[in-house]
Parts: structure tokens; sequence; C-alpha cells
């Protein structure tokens, strides 16, 4: 091999970054703590699986800082598994994200699931190689992520609740942004970018692709096979799962369910035989018994 | 007019399908043992191909599509999809069609950071292809059968035998149709 070819394949371009977001279309990505847990998730059938020292909902029992995982245990989940395996940075902790990358991680999400490192900037995503997907509340904070260099854009939810409506509302308040910026006519569009916090060339391209440059997946709060097909119903291409899997009675068969939904997501027969007798799902938080101070979906600049 | 179905149980299905209704065919996204049996030819698209492979175990959609393609279906695997249609898949025991002779290693370029773009001169057209290799398979042996029609550093990445095409790129991520149009062409004879 020569030396061009291969600086020349060093350099992960926008089409490879996006386009490993567009395989995992589809598909369900899976928080895991450890190789045995990575193992039961991809022999549940997840498309990739996200390495984690703690879930959110511990995280969220645990309290003080969260932080990257230990590279111990994203090396021992990266042996484990054959499928993608992605992990979290700190919001603005670019370091975290320079390590990750050293340890060939395939997706890098700066997630506000840990404790932001930076209250007013994110990770300036262009620099790596290695593609970064965000979390976003409403259209604007999609495209500022975008802005950045995220290849793949999840809605947030409120991670580690088993409670889908927060991930209901910034589902709703994404399309509805979308559908907004398609019909304003040309002049608008600038004073619509100034409005929504974002960058003028991305507001242009998504008025008139009528959707996102990059793929957008759904997050926090999924935990049974109707709130994931619920998800995919909205219009979200793939779906995040936190705690709905481990934090369950059955997650074997939690984990299959929830897989088999994002596929049959259209077909309510399957869905009703795929729900069937799968134990206890996770134990979920009614939003207003979290203070405005715990919520995670908040944090993101 | 024929129809051509894109494997739409997970994946990239959707540049696939919107690749096929670019180039004026009727595509339909298959997730039914039904349609299966109905569909004039088959693309299965890249994504994990462990978990396509147990979707089509699951839901019915294997035994069919091995019927199918014994009957002379045409099938263009990318990626995850050439996988499933090897016979051979270094070090994995995984559900597959296991209809071409070929063997192939998973990831073998490597994880996500080694993805890359290259030119890849292909064998039935005059300018290469530009070839979006994503957590790519190589193919290490092809049989006797195999036709090799694109390589990229002496190893196969484009490979026909009778019907079935197979690609360890992803034609689909580009606004290049030829290699889809070459598909067309082997589903119509």
């Amino acid at each position: 091999m020569s030396e061009k070819i291969w600086s020349e394949r060093q350099t992960a371009t926008w089409k490879t970054k996006v386009g490993l977001a567009e395989m995992l279309k589809g598909g369900v990505i899976m928080d895991v703590t450890t190789a045995e847990q990575a193992s039961i998730a991809e022999e549940a059938g997840a498309a990739a699986v996200m390495a984690l020292e703690r879930v959110p909902a511990d995280i969220r029992a645990h309290g003080g800082v969260a932080r990257m995982s230990d590279p111990k245990i994203i090396k021992e989940i990266q042996s484990a598994v054959s499928i993608p395996v992605m992990a979290k940075c700190r919001i603005g902790h670019f370091v975290e994200a320079q390590i990750l990358e050293a340890l060939e991680i395939d997706f890098i999400d700066e997630s506000e699931v840990l404790t932001p490192a930076d209250d007013h900037f994110h990770v300036n995503k262009q620099q790596f190689k290695t593609p970064f997907v965000c979390g976003c509340r409403d259209l604007g904070e999609a495209l500022r992520r975008i802005g950045e260099g995220a290849a793949m854009i999840r809605t947030k939810g409120e991670a580690g609740t088993g409670n889908i409506i927060e991930a209901v509302r910034h589902m709703r308040s994404v399309l509805d942004g979308i559908r907004r910026l398609s019909s304003a006519p040309e002049e608008e569009l600038m004073t619509e970018a100034k409005n929504l916090g974002a960058p003028f060339e991305l507001v242009v391209e998504v008025a008139r692709a009528g959707k996102l440059p990059v793929p957008n997946f759904s997050a926090g709060g999924v935990a049974t096979p109707a709130d994931a097909a619920l998800m995919r119903q909205l219009g979200a291409e793939s779906v995040f799962v936190g705690s709905g899997v481990f934090k369950s009675a059955n997650p074997r068969k939690r984990a299959k369910a929830i897989v088999e939904a994002v596929t049959y997501y259209n077909d309510a027969a399957k869905l009703a035989e795929i729900s069937m007798d799968l134990g206890e799902p996770m134990t979920g938080i009614e939003m207003s018994e979290i203070d405005g101070e715990q919520r995670m979906a908040v944090r993101g600049w | 007019m024929n129809t051509i179905g894109v494997l739409g149980l997970q994946g990239d299905f959707a540049k696939h399908h919107a690749m096929l209704s670019r180039l004026g065919v009727k595509a339909e996204l298959v997730v039914t043992p039904e349609q299966i049996g109905r569909i004039d030819g088959l693309v299965i698209p890249g994504g994990e191909s462990t978990t396509i492979g147990k979707l089509m175990a699951g839901y019915g959609l294997l035994e069919p599509l091995k019927a199918r393609i014994a009957g002379g279906m045409a099938v263009f695997g990318t990626c995850a999809g050439m996988i499933l249609l090897a016979r051979r898949i270094q070090g994995s025991v995984q559900i597959r069609i296991g209809a071409m002779d070929i063997e192939v290693n998973r990831n073998a370029y490597g994880r996500q950071i080694s993805s890359f773009e290259a030119d890849i001169p292909v064998s039935f057209i005059r300018e290469p292809a530009r070839g979006v290799f994503i957590r790519a398979p190589i193919i290490t042996d092809t049989g006797r059968e195999v036709s090799v029609l694109g390589e990229f550093e002496g190893r196969p990445v484009l490979v026909r035998q009778g019907k079935l095409l197979a690609s360890s790129f992803h034609p689909e991520l580009t606004e290049d149709g030829r290699i889809h149009e070459y598909f067309l062409a082997m589903v119509d004879r």
C-alpha cells in the first residue's frame, strides 16, 4: 500500500461520517455498561451500543459529576461486539473527545447526560475524524450542532426517566420547525435564522430540502416497544434506548422486542405480539418530580 | 414494469430506494415474506449484518428469499448486504443467505476512523466509480464462478456470480447510478 492511499484513507470525509449514521437507520442503539450487556444487546439485534459506566437512571440516582467512561470499560465493550461502539463525552470537553477518538470509538455522543464541562461552547466537531451525534430540543439547537460538525442529531428527551413525554415534545418541536421553514418565503429565512439562532446556510438548506441534512434519531425516555414505535411514527429514523433495557425485569426479551418494534413500527398487529409478556419495564419518573436543575435536556447552548 | 425490492428491515434502505426511484424504476421497501414472493429483484442495503440477519430469520424472510435466489432472482448486496450473501464469513456463525461463493472478513478495513473514499475502476464503465467504504468488509476469497468487476488495492470490492451482485462499498451514498443501472440490466435479462 502506498503512502498516499494511507493518508487518503485517514481522512474520514463528511460522506463517510453521515454514511455511518445512514447505516444505523431503522436500528436501535443501546446503552451498555459491561461487555456482557454489550453481548446481550448485540444478540438482541442492536445496530450499535453506547459504552457507559452508568446508565442515565443511575447517573440521576448517583448524583455528583458524570464524566466520560473509563477507557478500560470502553475497550472491553469494543472487544466483545462486532457492531459499532459509541461513547459519550461531556459537552465542550474536547479532550475527552480526543481520547475517545484515540480509542477508535465509532461515534462520539457529546451528551447532556454527562455533566457539562463548558457552559458556553460545544466541541468543534469539524476537527475530528470520528463522527459526532448531539442532542437537541428544537430545530435551532439541531442546526447549531450540525453547524459545529455533528453528523447525526438525536432529540434529547429526558434521559433516565422512562417517560416518553419529553422525547415526543422535542421531536414534534424539530419537525414543526422544519415544516415552518419549508413553507416560509425566501425573504423570511434570514429572520428565521436569527430567531432560531441557527446558521443561515443551514436554514436555507432545510427550507429547500424539507428535512435535516443528517439523520434524525430519537433518545431519552424509551421504555417499551410502543414508545420506540411511537418515536418512529413521529419521524425518528432510529431510536436510542438508555436505561429502558437494562433497568427492566428482562433485558434480553425487552431488547429484542424494541429492535423488532423499530422495524415493524407501522404494523399494530405485530407490535401487539412484540409487546406481549416482556416483564416489568423500568420504573418511570413523572416530569414534575424532577427539579429544573436536575433536568438533563436543558444542558446545551 | 419490474418492481425492485429494497430490504427495509434495518440500514440505509432509504438511500437505495431514492437511487432506484431516481433511475425511474418502481421500488418497494420489503419487510414481509409475502413481498419476497412478488418482487422481480432485491437490493440488500448496508447496515448491521447481524441485525438484518436476525430480523430476516425471525420474521420468515430468509427461506423464501433463498428459494427465490435458487429460482434465479437477481439480488444486489452492498456492505452488510454482501456479508449476508457470502457463503463464508471469517470468525462468525451469524445468520446469512450464503448464496455467493465468496469469503468475507467483516470490518476488515478497520473501525469508523478508517472509513474512506476512493476511486474504483469498474470493468463495465469507463470512468471509475467513487467508492464510499464504511467499516467495510474485505472479500478474502472468491470461488471459480465469481467474476471480479472492481478492485481496490488488489482486493475485489465488486463481484458477480450469475444473478448476484455484491459490493464492499456504497454506490447508493453517491449521485452515481451506474452500478445500480448495471444491476437493473441483470434483473431484466
